[in-house]
């Protein structure tokens, strides 16, 4: 696939004041918003960290009062490792689908291109791969009510389910945002009219993708 | 404020520049760009890992540092490339450049405030 152009203007583009589409704008005003909201729960999730009174901690190990045995700390990092592998990989196959929705309209001669521009493949692929990241997330959190961490708990509960399970409600919007798209592009094929349309999923998606970058590294990472 | 349906900037037969972009900032990178990326960020995330299974290393005073540059240098990689920011209009990259950095230095303060850095620094 050679460098991609957007295709001619359709018929219903708004001009606007500033030359950019309302839409985009709005789209980058609330990724900014978004940061400073998950800003204000990682700081408080790292505030709190380390000040939890009874275990289970997420690092260190600490002993259970019920069974009167040491455990190591909660955390399941080769878990999260494949969990966060799985986002990044999300995160390519969102871009190639909506570099497929602004190339429609060129000729795929071969059958690499044919697969490089199909958008329903890479929606598909997409939206599959966000809902595997929701499925080891729920793992993760069964896992760690089964070991007697709740939100209820202690101080690192309450701000780690907090955390990541805000991300994880937007990683489910984004998964119904996907499959909405999937559906319109299977019914009546996404085209570079629509390219703006799958541009704000995917800038909502990546901006989901680079969140957890972060806390992979702040909370799962770092001791 | 903008004017819908109101030719502020008159069309001039381009999607790129009805979206704002000069044609040749509107160049997107190719799918082999995007894999390199892909491939370049799961780089990173082995050796995030790896170094968290040495000892040695975390307990070193180069491990945290080294962990923030690492996410820092990914999540660069993915706003600039797969976002677009490096290529697109920058009215966007001020909108998110602006909150992102109250976002860190709220973080900053906070935690000199009442967190690990400020007890720190008390001693």
């Amino acid at each position: 696939m050679t460098a991609s152009a957007h295709a001619p203007a359709p018929a219903h583009v708004h001009y606007t004041t500033t030359g950019l589409d309302n839409r985009k704008i709005a789209i980058w005003a609330f990724i900014g918003s978004e940061c400073m909201l998950f800003a204000s729960l990682i700081s408080t999730y790292l505030i709190y960290k380390g000040k939890s009174r009874v275990g289970p901690y997420p690092h260190e190990p600490w002993t259970n009062p019920l069974t009167g045995q040491t455990q190591a700390g909660i955390l399941d990092i080769p878990i999260t490792s494949a969990s966060t592998f799985v986002l990044l990989m999300s995160s390519l196959a969102m871009v190639l689908a909506l570099a497929a929705v602004q190339n429609k309209h060129i000729p795929k001669p071969t059958r690499g291109d044919r697969i490089l521009g199909s958008s329903q493949l890479w929606l598909f692929t997409t939206a599959l791969l966000g809902a595997i990241f929701l499925g080891f997330q729920a793992f993760e959190f069964t896992a760690f009510v089964n070991e007697g961490l709740t939100i209820k708990t202690n101080l690192f509960g309450s701000t780690f389910f907090t955390l990541t399970g805000f991300h994880g409600a937007h990683v489910t919007v984004g998964v119904i945002w996907l499959v909405t798209l999937l559906f319109i592009d299977r019914r009546r094929n996404l085209g570079p009219a629509d390219a703006l349309n799958v541009d704000l999923c995917a800038l909502y998606w990546h901006f989901v993708d680079v969140v957890w970058i972060a806390i992979f590294t702040l909370i799962y990472l770092i001791e | 404020m903008a004017h819908e349906h109101v030719p502020q900037n008159p069309p001039t037969g381009s999607h790129a520049e009805a979206h704002g972009h000069p044609a040749a900032e509107h160049v997107h990178p190719t799918a082999r760009t995007y894999f390199m990326v892909g491939a370049i960020l799961t780089i990173i995330t082995i050796i995030e890992v790896w170094a968290y299974y040495i000892p040695a290393l975390v307990a070193s005073r180069i491990f945290v540092p080294a962990l923030l540059i690492m996410s820092a240098a990914k999540f660069v990689i993915v706003v600039m490339f797969y976002m677009h920011l490096k290529y697109d209009h920058k009215l966007f990259r001020s909108l998110f450049a602006g909150p992102l950095a109250i976002a860190v230095v709220t973080i900053i303060a906070l935690l000199l405030l009442f967190g690990q850095l400020g007890d720190r620094l008390r001693g």
